[in-house]
């Protein structure tokens, strides 16, 4: 997998080759029982609330933590999301009002589809709110420095 | 130290508005180190005391810091919680789509071969 994270520009691209056709990909992306089996980080049960896959479709969906706390983010397709593309946008319910846009290419050619995923925010902070700002200026490493941190202050405070 | 509850809903929208800003980005690697007062926090940035003391309160709003008097100075200390949500689930934009890509390889795989 390749990322693109360029300073002072809001975007990210993420680039991806899949061994199978894009048409098993695009049902991957649109079928919430296929949807449910592969997105999200390992260890999260993702429920799919919604998934309307035409011009103007509504999507929703929350992953669940082992606590059983549910982080959820919705969003609307742009254009009818064919095996060629998917245009949607994104809000994390807990940040409202702070919405990125993707762009999802599916090219196939002798049996390999690559994947293109391109994101963008409204500005290079929201951006480095989501995105590895380490090759940018260490923040993703400052941060997780201060993850570690917070983890000690916490158990120390339970302790 | 006592940790202060944040309720989930609101809690996490104050946050990531919060972090939103670079400064107080700095402001809270700052902190890591240690509690610091105004004057020890506004060094680092070509800022007067009044534009950190804004940021300061908007970071205490959302809950990443805490102030208390110590003689004549005010002391910025950093708080856990909130930002173990912020950042537990949101940092780790590269984990989440390598994980989630190596799980649609194996959803692939089952796909072909069922047909």
């Amino acid at each position: 997998m390749k990322i693109v994270v360029e300073p002072g520009v809001p975007q990210v691209v993420v680039v991806r080759e899949f061994r199978a056709p894009r048409d098993l990909l695009f049902r991957a992306y649109t079928e919430p029982d296929l949807v449910k089996r592969w997105l999200g980080p390992a260890g999260l049960e993702l429920v799919v609330n919604q998934l309307d896959p035409r011009h103007g479709g509504r999507w929703r969906w929350t992953h669940y933590d082992s606590d059983g706390k549910g982080y959820a983010f919705h969003g609307l397709y742009h254009g009818s999301p064919t095996p060629e593309r998917i245009v949607q946008t994104y809000e994390f319910d807990q940040a409202p009002g702070t919405v990125y846009l993707n762009l999802i290419t599916f090219d196939e050619a002798d049996g390999v589809t690559t994947l293109t995923q391109n994101t963008v925010f409204f500005a290079v902070e929201d951006r480095d709110l989501y995105v590895d700002g380490g090759m940018e200026r260490g923040l993703r490493a400052s941060m997780r420095n201060l993850d570690a941190l917070v983890t000690e202050l916490a158990e120390e405070a339970h302790s | 130290m006592v940790l202060k509850p944040v309720g989930y809903e609101d809690g996490l929208t104050g946050v990531f508005a919060a972090l939103a800003d670079p400064t107080r980005r700095a402001i809270l690697t700052r902190l890591k180190g240690g509690d610091a007062t105004v004057a020890e926090l506004a060094a680092p940035f070509s800022m007067s005391q009044p534009a950190v003391s804004k940021h300061l309160k908007v970071l205490e709003q959302a809950g990443l810091i805490s102030r208390s008097q110590r003689a004549t100075a005010r002391l910025s200390h950093l708080e856990a919680e909130p930002l173990r949500a912020a950042v537990g689930w949101l940092m780790d934009y590269r984990g989440y789509w390598t994980e989630s890509f190596d799980r649609l390889d194996d959803l692939l795989d089952d796909l072909q071969g069922e047909s």
